[in-house]
């Protein structure tokens, strides 16, 4: 393993920012990984010092396949970690709405750039990505659908669900879709928490991953069996929003089948305590996201469902 | 008459309101929207949305049509001085054109395009940021400019850009409502955070003046200047290499020449000069920093060259 500082950023009062990525094995650029590009991401930055940890045992065992290398970077933001900011720490920009970013333009921009021109050109991108809402995600994998991709490629990750995203203009600026621009076959891969570290999924993510890379014979790794997985386009999937405001409390847990009419959830009133609104499942199938906080305003996004 | 045009229940006994004004008098239908406050940190429209309002209560009779005000269409930012919508971090003009079943914010933001949709012209007012001041200024993008730029004229501002189509802008309320047919014109002026009151009444001018163009003014109005228009032209961006305490010694509006000193970036422990910023190209300086501190990146100023791209 090679730890190795990709970019760098002076800052007026702080330390020097120093991306810091971890090389394994050498040769042609097979894979790279990239943690939390937000201060929050710390499940993110969690997995990817997991893969870290795997990656050297495998090094050690002459289990990196020869002429492949494969680059971890835990964490491009942890100057918003350290101060509890979510996106950029001066400006409030966010990193991941930066690519393929420009060595002569703003702060984020410049960041985003040297961190590009630094995982540009693998054969593979891996990127552990977060929902901007608070919340819980059954493991999944997901890709953009840039016409450039190869959907049936998510099934070597061996979780339950892939799923196709067609971008947004907002997407557009993403490292995952630029990645796909310039020819990486890019997946983002959700391990559930984001502000929390949930061991299991941790675990789930990792395996995930190393069986990816065992598929691809980038390694040679012996993980638990996987799911076989199944390829949806996401505007198939059912999103459940409240439709009353107060206090949410969720009654099932995600990854659980469920029927049509079941109860997901309530809501009630943050003064009286009454039910103001029963969340029932309008169709069948599996919880995959999960709202995660007390308080509910209306229209919020509180259950997806895989029907 | 103020109406509520866009509602969302939040969690504890509050709803989120989106409000405007409608300011209406005479025979025509011809209508006027004037929107600002979509980011919680920009406040020069505030001031203008008054002032105008104000003006039209003591003009009534020489207004002919009507004025739609929407002050605030990100309330709690502008509340809580946070620039997105708060809870989400989310920028609301990459939000646009929303949906009907979207998301609380995406809903919002469908109710608004639908409001302001089919008026004749909608002034979208911004501020910059807390970090760059703006000279008054209106951005179009290339494909928009043949149909906007003659309303941009009208405005009484000293500059309006030109600039190239990018994809991400497709989610900003003036894309929408110009894919839409509805005339929509992109204000930046002044600085985040702060009103400056010459801008807000050179603004002030230039909306008379369009109503005056419209039709549906027929009050004194003051005569306008010709902005300068950047077809043709490049602008040059100056960001910092260094960090440090950026200390400028150019004002806005001035003319510079490639290689003239326009400022410093100095550090506070050490004393020293850490970055010397010169003029990147000839030209006129229409962006400049506000906020003192940067990183290297941090833009400076941006400068607009002439026409020919050569000599001042």
């Amino acid at each position: 393993m090679k730890k190795k500082v990709l970019y760098s950023l002076k800052s007026p009062y702080r330390e020097q920012l120093d991306v810091i990525g971890f090389r394994f094995g050498h040769g042609k650029k097979s894979a790279a990984i990239v943690g939390a590009m937000r201060g929050n991401e710390v499940q993110q930055m969690y997995v990817c010092s997991r893969m870290v940890q795997e990656l050297k045992k495998l090094e050690a065992k002459g289990k990196i396949t020869e002429d492949c290398e494969i680059m971890v970077i835990p964490c491009v933001n942890y100057y918003s970690m350290n101060i509890g900011k979510r996106f950029w720490a001066m400006d409030n920009t966010d990193i991941n709405r930066m690519f393929p970013g420009y060595w002569q333009g703003e702060t984020t921009q410049r960041i985003a750039d040297g961190l590009f021109s630094k995982i540009q050109g693998y054969e593979y991108g891996i990127q552990l990505a977060s929902f901007y809402q608070v919340g819980n995600f059954l493991p999944h994998v997901k890709m953009m659908d840039t016409g450039f991709m190869q959907p049936d490629m998510m099934k070597d990750f061996g979780l339950e669900f892939g799923i196709l995203r067609k971008p947004r203009p907002y997407d557009t600026t993403t490292l995952n879709y630029n990645w796909q621009v310039w020819e990486t076959k890019a997946f983002s891969v959700y391990a559930n928490a984001t502000d929390d570290i949930d061991e299991n999924a941790a675990d789930e993510a990792v395996y995930a991953i190393l069986r990816f890379l065992d598929k691809q014979g980038i390694v040679s790794a012996n993980t638990p069996p996987g799911y076989i997985t199944k390829i949806i386009d996401e505007s198939k999937t059912k999103q459940i929003r409240s439709e009353a405001s107060g206090v949410f409390k969720s009654l099932i847990e995600i990854g659980k089948r469920v029927e049509r009419g079941d109860m997901l959830g309530v809501i009630s009133d943050p003064f009286e305590g009454e039910v103001v609104s029963e969340i029932r499942s309008p169709v069948s199938g599996t919880v995959y996201f999960e709202y995660h906080d007390p308080l509910i305003n209306s229209n919020t996004v509180c259950f997806k469902i895989i029907k | 008459m103020i109406e509520t045009i866009a509602t969302a229940a939040l969690a504890v006994n509050e709803n989120l309101n989106i409000q405007k004004r409608r300011i209406a008098n005479g025979k025509s239908n011809r209508r006027l929207s004037l929107v600002t406050g979509t980011h919680g940190d920009e406040l020069e429209g505030q001031y203008l949305a008054y002032m105008i309002g104000s003006y039209l209560n003591e003009n009534i009779a020489m207004l002919d049509g009507i004025v739609d005000i929407y002050p605030a269409l990100n309330p709690m930012g502008i509340d809580s001085i946070t620039r997105g919508v708060p809870m989400f971090d989310l920028d609301m003009n990459r939000v646009f054109p929303g949906s009907k079943d979207g998301t609380m914010i995406e809903t919002l933001c469908a109710s608004i395009v639908d409001d302001i949709a089919g008026s004749d012209v909608c002034v979208d007012i911004h501020s910059s940021n807390i970090f760059l001041k703006e000279i008054p200024q209106i951005r179009m993008s290339v494909p928009t400019a043949p149909t906007l730029l003659p309303y941009a004229k009208m405005m009484n501002v000293d500059f309006v850009w030109i600039h190239e189509s990018a994809t991400v802008l497709e989610s900003t309320l003036a894309h929408t409502l110009n894919t839409r047919g509805t005339k929509t014109l992109v204000v930046e002026m002044g600085v985040g955070m702060r009103i400056t009151k010459e801008y807000c009444r050179q603004l002030f001018d230039g909306i008379l003046n369009l109503m005056k163009e419209l039709e549906m003014w027929s009050g004194e109005t003051a005569p306008v200047r010709e902005p300068i228009v950047s077809e043709g032209r490049e602008v040059g961006f100056v960001n910092s290499d260094a960090a440090g305490i950026f200390v400028s010694c150019v004002d806005f509006g001035d003319s510079v020449s490639k290689g003239d000193h326009i400022g410093d970036v100095v550090d506070p422990l050490s004393s020293a000069v850490v970055e010397k910023i010169d003029a990147v190209c000839n030209g006129m300086i229409f962006t400049l920093r506000e906020y003192p501190v940067v990183y290297g990146g941090s833009l400076l100023a941006r400068i607009l060259q002439p026409a020919s791209g050569g000599d001042k």
